[in-house]
């Protein structure tokens, strides 16, 4: 189907199902249960899923294929928030001019970061792209504070021109619509105990998203694909051969630019405003742990990755020690004080110290990310099934 | 000329912390090949070891003392620091006074010790393994250390005043023969420097004229023939990486009264050294030592006044910038060796 396999029409299905039923997937618990608050089935949770899956989709053609290990991609993000941001100020408050403005406003920006760090490699090419991240920053920070703002970040104000839109809706701000839906419309269904909600918003990321997705399979299935992993397994045999790599790194890199700018422009079009601190190059860090943590070089490892950190992050960070009480209330006391504090560094406030042990532990022990773990425990099961045959079969039954 | 040397200066201090935590970083990457992003975790853990020192000697107990009465009119609590208590208030006062100074010995075995577990426990095991994995499990274990030391002190930055003799500044200007007033210097920063200076000779010399800096100087050539040799290399590998942590830590120590320490200032400080390292050259030591003092200078010049208002933000990304043009001029920086990182 549209040019796929018979495996990938599968994985790609499978991913669509999973995003348009993901308000009822993530939504397991009923809405007054106690478990209610594992529940990641709101709008604003969701959208986060989806936009950081495609930044970390675009992040992994660049990594999993070429193997530049750039941090600073969280830059391209920036600047794309900004442009969309822009265009709301100045066109109109439809979203898809702004999408489009923030995904060439980044690949413009990553043509140039691209062209100059990738006439390095390794460990020189990081450091680059972590020095053009950290100067846009800055810059953004500071002087150009006209456009950027500063740092109370670049927001929506009563009096901008908004040419092609109206400038204000009974002296307030509009809110961002794609073509008269508005991005927070939502349809909210409640079944028995259940409330689940369907947001305007995350369907149009969903639909930006499974776009991002099915051009990403192409290239990992393209003859360009296979170029870039012959980057990644032998770059000097490429020359050899006489083949200028460049240009194929530098095309990776301003795709996954664009992702980052599609990205940004998708997190403007949900809530208009941003900020310098998402240029930060602990932004791109963030990038680079979605995409190991999922399994850089794998289609849907990284969707999964950003998907299992964003939630990870709201999760841990709303547990608190009442919580912890509550759910320790059938222990005795001292044994539930005890245990409240050993869990009490890694909740709350304290959820990047979990984040930074379970980053530590996968790239220890496994390297490949979730996808690695998978495969490895469906081997497992595999070989249990043919050793279980094997016994059966070779052992006879011993004789009473 | 005093402006220019005044800005020489003011860069001395933040050129002394790179060169120190650049120097080692390229003593772990020259030696064991690790590119370590933890580094600066181990330079704020140094500067915390000052605070917790602070922190320890004016520990206090406290006695009720009937004769004298706080403004409620009960009788006043006393606090007394123990160290006051055993040394006596006159010497207890300038142990707790010199609390920083002291710092560096207490510092010295609690960086080995994370030194050496860490190159024991972690990174020995990722001798083999991709650059890009080594780059990841350390910033992993950076964020670890720097949530595990947010969490017991806090998120604000905690003051560590340097001993009042050296609290204030001098007349730098006047003493070299120029006008008086022209150039005030603060007293601390010059220590920094002469101190930073010391450990870069110290570990320059120790690698010099000791059999075993040749040893490790030789490891650093050729592992393979030093190893053949009957040489146990890797033991002293291991001993340069705590040697390098130790740097790292002091640095740490000394930097607590210049900016008050804070969770984050160890990544704030990784980033630019890493950009030291590279522009100086990966895997010189000199190379290090030279680009974190060029480039502290260059920065404390862009920011004067008169060209910030020429290029205005050029201050903020002066030393990105000059690392952008060194690598694309010099790809293997100011004095890289040839065959290192370039494969």
């Amino acid at each position: 189907m549209l040019g796929l396999d018979k495996k990938d029409t599968s994985l790609f299905l499978l991913v669509l199902l999973l995003v348009v039923l993901a308000p009822f997937l993530l939504n397991p618990f009923p809405e007054n249960s106690e478990l209610a608050q594992f529940n990641a089935g709101y709008p604003d949770l969701m959208q986060r899923f989806l936009i950081f899956g495609i930044f970390a989709i675009g992040f992994n053609i660049l990594f999993g294929l070429t193997g530049y290990l750039s941090f600073g991609h969280a830059a391209f993000l920036g600047v794309g928030s900004y442009a969309g941001v822009w265009m709301m100020k100045l066109l109109t408050m439809n979203v898809l001019p702004a999408i489009i403005i923030s995904v060439i406003f980044a690949g413009l920006f990553s043509l140039l970061v691209g062209y100059i760090s990738l006439r390095r490699s390794g460990i020189y090419f990081s450091i680059l792209t972590l020095a053009f991240a950290q100067m846009s920053f800055s810059l953004a920070y500071s002087v150009l504070t006209p456009i950027t703002n500063g740092e109370t970040g670049l927001q929506l104000a009563l009096d901008d021109p908004r040419i092609l839109g109206v400038s204000q809706v009974d002296g307030s701000i509009p809110l961002a619509h794609f073509f008269g839906v508005n991005m927070r419309d939502s349809f909210e269904l409640s079944l028995g105990g259940w409330l689940f909600t369907f947001n305007a918003g995350y369907y149009l990321c969903a639909v930006v998203m499974m776009i991002a997705f099915y051009i990403a399979v192409r290239i990992f299935r393209s003859p360009f694909g296979m170029m870039l992993r012959a980057v990644k397994s032998n770059q000097q045999r490429m020359n050899f051969t006489g083949l200028n790599s460049r240009p194929y790194t530098l095309a990776a890199f301003v795709i996954s630019g664009m992702y980052a700018g599609l990205a940004g422009g998708l997190m403007v079009a949900m809530d208009p405003l941003a900020g310098a601190e998402r240029m930060q190059w602990t932004a791109s860090g963030e990038v680079v742990l979605m995409t190991i943590l999922g399994g850089a070089g794998t289609l849907i490892g990284p969707v999964l990755g950003a998907g299992f950190i964003k939630y990870c992050e709201n999760i841990f960070s709303k547990i608190n020690d009442n919580i912890l009480y509550e759910w320790f209330s059938a222990l005795p006391e001292a044994v539930s004080d005890i245990l409240v504090f050993v869990i009490h560094p890694f909740i709350g406030k304290g959820w990047h110290l979990t984040l930074g042990i379970m980053f530590m532990l996968i790239v220890i022990f496994l390297p490949g990310g979730i996808m690695e773990g998978f495969q490895r425990i469906g081997k497992l099961f595999s070989r249990k099934k043919k050793k279980e045959a094997d016994a059966s079969g070779a052992t006879p039954a011993p004789a009473e | 000329m005093d402006a220019i040397l005044l800005q020489i200066l003011n860069g001395l201090d933040k050129g002394s912390a790179y060169a120190l935590i650049a120097l080692g970083l390229t003593l772990i990457f020259g030696t064991l090949g690790v590119v370590n992003f933890a580094h600066g975790a181990l330079f704020m853990i140094g500067a915390f070891c000052a605070v917790t020192l602070s922190r320890l000697l004016s520990l206090s107990y406290t006695t009720i003392d009937p004769e004298r009465t706080d403004f409620l009119g009960n009788p006043l609590k006393v606090e007394t620091p123990y160290v006051e208590a055993w040394f006596g208030p006159e010497t207890g006062a300038a142990i707790i006074d010199w609390s920083v100074p002291l710092g560096i010995l207490f510092s010295i075995p609690i960086m080995a010790f994370i030194g050496l577990a860490m190159e024991r426990g972690l990174i020995k095991y990722f001798y083999k393994r991709p650059h890009a994995d080594q780059i990841l499990v350390t910033f992993g274990l950076a964020i670890v250390l720097q949530e595990i030391i947010k969490y017991f002190f806090g998120a604000n930055p905690i003051p560590t005043p340097a001993p009042d003799v050296f609290a204030g500044s001098f007349d730098f200007g006047a003493m070299i023969g120029m006008d008086p007033n022209v150039i005030i210097y603060p007293y601390w920063r010059i220590v920094y420097f002469l101190f930073a200076a010391v450990i870069i000779g110290g570990v320059f010399a120790f690698l010099q004229y000791t059999t075993f800096g040749m040893v490790v100087r030789a490891g650093m050539a050729d592992r393979q023939t030093v190893g053949l040799l009957g040489i146990n290399i890797d033991k002293r590998f291991t001993v340069m990486f705590a040697l390098a942590a130790v740097v790292a830590g002091l640095a740490g120590v000394m930097y607590a009264p210049i900016n008050s320490p804070n969770y984050h200032m160890g990544m704030d400080f990784l980033v630019l050294s890493f950009v030291v390292v590279v522009v100086g050259g990966m895997g010189s030591l000199p190379g290090a030592v030279l680009a974190g003092f060029v480039l502290g200078i260059l920065e404390s010049f862009a920011s004067m006044a008169q060209v910030v208002s020429l290029l205005p933000g050029i201050n903020q990304i002066i030393i990105y910038l000059v690392a952008i043009v060194i690598l694309l001029t010099r790809p293997r920086g100011l004095m890289g060796r040839k065959g290192v990182m370039e494969s």
